[in-house]
């Protein structure tokens, strides 16, 4: 009996040493390799800036400079109430302090730089696929821009989201952190579209549904899905006939450049911010977003609930 | 034969225009096609795919302008669900800030029923069709 109780203490040790090695930022998710990089190029960063939305996020509410990424903004989620952090050149409240490799960190591995997960509600899942140079072009571009002062309040969070290092687990189960790898069989601008949308864009982040841990399900990526949010659902951009199937690549692109759909509706919620960083990219941007769009295979999305009853 | 066939199908349009009156879900959809359908007018006229013509430009404010006009008493408390509508409860939380928005669209195609050539046209244009994607980002949900 002592023997048993033993052995199970063993195993019980033995697993949480376990997790605590396997759920370390340095493990499961270790930086990139950096190298030398080149002088960083600052209208590179400001494109990737528009392309990556992340003043949608980051831009402090109720005002309209877009450039004033003071933070505050409340993200919700199946998990818990987010706030959206202060990303502004700030060095007390934003990432002033930060060095490029502390932002290649975050953005690529999802690490923060006191070495704590940062929670995938921030799409660094997307953003890995990001070069080291690309990622210090944005951060110089971000460095233009001004220092913005105030924190926005923290996480709200139950039990046992709250916990950072669950994270990690979250992470040897979902996180691929490798770069985007070019199909040289592919054309370059497909190639570039492919980079833009599973990049910087992140578009699966919202077109695609997600399983009860938060992680999007793979077999219907870019199929649509509930609107993670909360409210209203959230179309499929594969090439089924309720996606894109029907639309050509130029009303792709033009939805990406005034946000009206072939029928002339607007698109509205948050795509409507999309749209607003999209129309500052290159036609030919578009144009390669578009094409990469158009070469994804017809996925049937998850079954929308019930419709209720009309004139309710 | 005919007779009949006509009494039915003119009884059939009656009573489905007295329904789409007295739903105001169908009937601002209605009227938010109608803005869709002009501003594809527009947008052709824009890019230099259809001629630019005084007349079709003026239509296509008044459609504007009519729906500005139309639109925002549209949504009566007993509308904030069913058929299908993609109406965020932010209309009803902001009727200010809701009726301001229309007023502002109101105005911006007023604005543009004086356009005189292309230049004019296209601006007026642009200033009006980007009240479509602000005002939908605020009060109208993703479907």
């Amino acid at each position: 009996m002592r023997r048993l109780l033993i052995t199970l203490l063993v195993f019980a040790l033995a697993g949480i040493a376990g997790f605590f090695v396997l759920t370390d930022p340095r493990v499961v998710s270790p930086g990139p390799e950096i190298g030398t990089l080149p002088q960083p190029d600052v209208e590179n960063g400001k494109l990737l800036f528009a392309a990556g939305g992340c003043a949608s996020c980051h831009a402090t509410p109720g005002q309209d400079d877009k450039t004033r990424l003071g933070g505050g903004l409340e993200l919700g989620s199946p998990f818990g109430k987010f706030h959206v952090p202060n990303i502004s050149p700030h060095t007390r409240d934003g990432i002033g302090n930060w060095g490029t490799a502390d932002f290649i960190q975050a953005m690529a591995a999802g690490v923060s730089p006191a070495g704590q997960h940062l929670y995938p509600s921030f799409p660094y899942t997307s953003y890995r696929l990001m070069t080291p140079k690309a990622l210090a072009d944005l951060l110089a571009y971000i460095r233009t821009l001004p220092a913005v002062e105030g924190r926005a309040p923290p996480h709200e969070l139950p039990f046992p989201f709250n916990i950072r290092r669950m994270v990690g687990g979250w992470k040897l189960l979902f996180f691929d952190g490798a770069p985007f790898k070019p199909d040289p069989t592919k054309s370059d601008e497909w190639n570039r579209g492919a980079y833009l949308v599973q990049g910087p864009g992140h578009c699966a982040e919202c077109h695609s549904a997600r399983n009860s841990l938060g992680a999007i399900v793979q077999a219907t990526r870019y199929a649509g899905g509930p609107d993670p949010e909360g409210k209203g659902w959230v179309p499929n951009i594969t090439q089924s006939e309720d996606g894109l199937g029907k639309w050509s690549k130029s009303e792709i692109a033009e939805l990406l450049k005034s946000g009206f759909t072939p029928e002339f509706d607007s698109v509205g919620g948050s795509m409507a911010a999309v749209v607003r960083n999209t129309a500052q990219l290159p036609e030919a941007d578009r144009l390669a977003m578009a094409e990469y769009l158009k070469s994804l295979p017809a996925v049937q999305g998850p079954p929308r609930p019930p419709k209720p009853a009309a004139g309710g | 034969m005919i007779r009949p066939v006509l009494v039915a199908l003119g009884l059939a349009i009656g009573v489905s225009a007295v329904v789409a009156q007295s739903n105001p879900i169908a009937e601002r959809k209605d009227a938010m096609k109608s803005v869709g359908a002009a501003t594809r007018e527009g947008a052709a006229i824009a890019k230099g795919e259809a001629p630019f013509d005084a007349a079709k430009v003026q239509g296509i404010f008044k459609v504007y302008s009519d729906a500005a006009k139309k639109v925002p008493a549209l949504f009566p408390d007993n509308s904030k669900t069913g058929g299908e509508t993609t109406a965020a409860p932010k209309v009803w939380d902001d009727q200010a800030g809701f009726k301001t928005a229309f007023a502002k669209f109101e105005a911006d195609a007023a604005k543009g029923a004086a356009a005189t050539d292309l230049a004019s046209f296209r601006a007026a244009f642009g200033d009006a069709t980007k009240n479509c994607g602000s005002c939908h980002e605020v009060y109208r949900i993703k479907k």
